[in-house]
């Protein structure tokens, strides 16, 4: 056997519950409401009972359209973050309250103090997973309207998070300190509204994928989310590419949480496993929802096509990104196309089948034993250190994970057995805030 | 009679209206104290309690308090108080319909203004001059938003794939003197359908508020009209003046106030129980005058049939005996 490098790497999970697009399937009759608090609370109790690290919400600001029209085919509609997380935060004991927040559309002396509250409430379980937005669509649902030019969204990013941070570290023990900021994108003046928490202050969350996104999260973050993690080496690559930058900015290697997200389908044996990521599949892509991903690809509407025929033969239309959900085209539609007609041909795909198989692949699709041979490997060769979960049904999706799967990586050694601390900071195995560290140690 | 006399309001914030109150304040964890006041207002039979706040205020914010204690109780009505002049109409309409969808239809706002230097500052804003104006057009953009989902905008049609009826969506678009705001909501249409805005005497125009509060004792040109009172009880330790002396100078806000015996709050409350809808009650003391309110004031009323407890399952706007409104978008749409 080869040197394993982590031997004693364990895995952490946490839970989305996403709340948009198509992957949540709506149809099936053991969908449950997005909406009702009962599944909300389903899905976090079921997931403490798994010894998750943490629930996570996103974030929507202005309802998905495709060509000026709200788009209708996919779970749309979902509670503010923080608020739906705080009321978690009285039905639950242990797992972390992580909200997507937006630094593009918030203010730094709110949103601090609103994160501050749900970590108090929490005893010292809340998470920020900081977000941007650039564009003028999604600000005009903003007092303030909101177009940031990207250079502009990124600084405003990272000014934030030294906001926000600056307020937090603000209260010591003589009580709160009036905090001033001065910077390109903030002057503000205030004293901190509440006491650090039992985790000291908030942990930071980030998704990155760009270079600018992995030095953000390499500066600031605590945990990043990838999509990093269904390919084992694409999953170490990320990785070690995450240590570097880790390393550049001056902070131990281990000094970031990297959980990607994924989707876990799990079957009793192989067979079983594939026929129920079909089903998921074909529940997941409706015919509608097939047009619509082609349509996307082709840049004009396709929904009145027959998704059981074939590919269009159409070229596609280069169009304008004006930042609604609908007008994010491919980046290389002429290239995708050709790639689309050369497997439909091969392998005689109708349009749905053709955008079932080269949609983007998702998740791990297996036994409990053979999901949890796989997971070990990607976590003691350092490629993950868990996995963010998006459950493909509410409020049951995360059962099979909890009583299957989990135990398998228990028995392997790769789980842990029991919460053996109370804050989502001690559940992730992190050292003190960046900001609340020894300053030789601290990051530059 | 299907609606009692008088409607029981109590506001739980901090730890009560003394300034000096928070030198009795017990010192529990925050989250067990949050959960334990609500408990007591709940238990004792209170129609609401409002959580009062300001952006620039120490301790956590009215919005999140008001999630927890929905999530920690069943039938007790829920009403932070929200500010309208910095925050942004969009975030505060999603964050009080989450609350509604929360606690079930049990969730109700405040509406207030910040006229603090410190909070501009806090903001990094320039300090707003009209704050009514923008409290007016925020209130009119957060209660549209709620309007914007119709009740069945979520249809969940197998047969078309349709999850979504998107003529049952609408763009709100909202053109103010300061602002403009699209939509629509990001949050489906609430139990409520409208949660039950609260609002001072004269902050808003009366059509945009459900409740006014008022340190009058006559109605407002709203459908119901609140009167506020601050209360000092006496306990079996001190009589009411006695514990007012021992805390020092407090100062008027402009509202109704009384000192006495639980008796006499009593008396004064049956007797105010045809002039107006309800009354909010300011403990001077939270810890212990919320004590002598649940124990002996709100048992006695609801005995005597002046007032009643909510029913459980009840939404607020029922058990406050408001209809649940249809979207206006609907109105006019079809």
């Amino acid at each position: 056997m080869t040197d394993v490098p982590y031997p004693d790497a364990t895995l952490h999970f946490g839970v989305f519950f996403q709340g948009v697009n198509h992957w949540t399937i709506w149809s099936a009759p053991e969908s449950g409401s997005q909406l009702d608090p009962a599944s909300f609370r389903r899905v976090a109790q079921t997931a403490e009972r798994g010894l998750f690290d943490a629930f996570f919400l996103g974030e929507g600001l202005r309802l998905r359209e495709v060509d000026g029209r709200i788009h209708d085919l996919d779970v749309a509609g979902r509670p503010d973050a923080i608020t739906q997380l705080s009321a978690l935060a009285a039905v639950t004991d242990r797992i972390g309250l992580v909200s997507t927040s937006n630094t593009t559309f918030n203010e730094p002396a709110d949103l601090a103090r609103r994160l501050s509250g749900l970590d108090l409430l929490s005893d010292g379980r809340a998470g920020w997973n900081v977000v941007t937005t650039d564009n003028a669509w999604t600000g005009e649902n903003f007092r303030r309207g909101g177009f940031l030019d990207h250079a502009d969204r990124y600084r405003r990013a990272e000014e934030f998070v030294v906001a926000a941070r600056a307020i937090w570290d603000g209260w010591t023990a003589d009580g709160p300190q009036r905090v001033q900021v001065r910077s390109s994108q903030f002057d503000l003046d205030l004293l901190p509204p509440l006491p650090r928490s039992a985790q000291g202050h908030p942990v930071i969350f980030r998704a990155g994928d760009s270079a600018e996104g992995r030095d953000f999260a390499a500066r600031h973050a605590d945990v990043i989310f990838s999509a990093h993690g269904n390919d084992f080496d694409d999953a170490l690559a990320f990785a070690q590419d995450i240590r570097r930058r880790l390393r550049a900015a001056g902070r131990p290697e281990d000094d970031l949480r990297i959980l990607p997200g994924t989707e876990i389908i799990i079957g009793a044996t192989e067979e079983e496993a594939r026929e129920k990521a079909r089903w998921v599949r074909l529940q997941q892509v409706t015919p509608a929802t097939a047009l619509n991903i082609a349509g996307l690809v082709w840049g004009f509407d396709l929904s009145d096509r027959d998704a059981d025929g074939p590919l269009p033969t159409e070229d596609p239309v280069i169009a304008e990104n004006t930042g609604a959900f609908g007008a994010r085209r491919v980046a290389d539609p002429r290239a995708v196309v050709d790639r689309w007609r050369a497997e439909s041909a091969a392998h005689n795909w109708s349009l749905r089948e053709t955008a079932i198989a080269l949609g983007p692949q998702r998740g791990h699709v297996g036994t409990p034993a053979s999901l949890a041979d796989k997971f070990t490997r990607f976590a003691r060769f350092g490629a993950v250190h868990g996995f963010n979960i998006t459950p493909y049904l509410i409020p049951d999706g995360l059962d099979d994970i909890v009583t299957l799967l989990v135990p398998e990586l228990q028995e392997r050694g790769v789980y842990r057995t029991s919460y053996t601390g109370t804050t989502l900071r001690d559940h992730l195995g992190l050292r003190a805030p960046l900001t609340r560290r020894d300053p030789v140690e601290q990051a530059s | 009679m299907p609606n009692p006399g008088l409607h029981l309001a109590v506001e739980i914030d901090g730890d009560g209206a003394h300034p000096a109150a928070s030198r009795r304040a017990d010192p529990l964890a925050v989250s067990r104290r949050v959960r334990a006041v609500a408990a007591i207002a709940e238990n004792a039979g209170f129609t609401l309690a409002t959580v009062d706040d300001e952006p620039s205020n120490s301790g956590i914010g009215a919005v999140e308090r008001a999630a927890f204690i929905a999530a920690a109780t069943s039938t007790l009505g829920i009403v932070p108080t929200v500010s309208t002049t910095y925050t942004e109409p969009f975030h505060v309409s999603s964050q009080l319909a989450s609350i509604d969808h929360i606690s079930v239809g049990r969730a109700g706002w405040l509406v207030s203004e910040s006229t603090a230097a410190e909070t501009a500052r806090a903001w990094g804003r320039p300090l707003v001059d009209d704050t009514r104006r923008e409290a007016r057009d925020a209130t009119r953009v957060v209660r549209d938003l709620w309007d914007s989902w119709e009740d069945d905008a979520v249809v969940r049609d197998v047969a078309t794939s349709r999850y979504l009826d998107r003529d049952r969506l609408h763009y709100i678009d909202f053109v103010g003197e300061t602002f403009s705001v699209k939509g629509p909501a990001i949050v489906p249409r609430s139990p409520q359908g409208q949660l039950v805005v609260f609002a001072p005497a004269d902050l808003l125009p009366p059509e945009l508020v459900d409740v006014t509060l008022t340190s009058e004792t006559t109605r407002a040109a709203t459908p119901l009209t609140f009167t506020e009172i601050e209360v000092a009880l006496s306990t079996p330790q001190a009589t009411a003046g006695e514990r007012i002396a021992e805390l020092g100078p407090w100062p008027e806000r402009g509202r109704l106030r009384y000192a006495g015996s639980a008796d006499g709050l009593v008396a004064l409350l049956t007797d105010l129980a045809g002039a107006v809808d309800g009354v909010r009650l300011h403990p001077l003391v939270l810890n212990e005058d919320l004590a002598v309110l649940s124990q002996l004031v709100v048992p006695a009323l609801i005995r005597g049939g002046v007032a009643a407890r909510p029913i459980p399952g009840a939404s607020l706007r029922t058990t406050l005996g408001l209809p649940r409104p249809v979207s206006r978008f609907q109105e006019s749409a079809r």
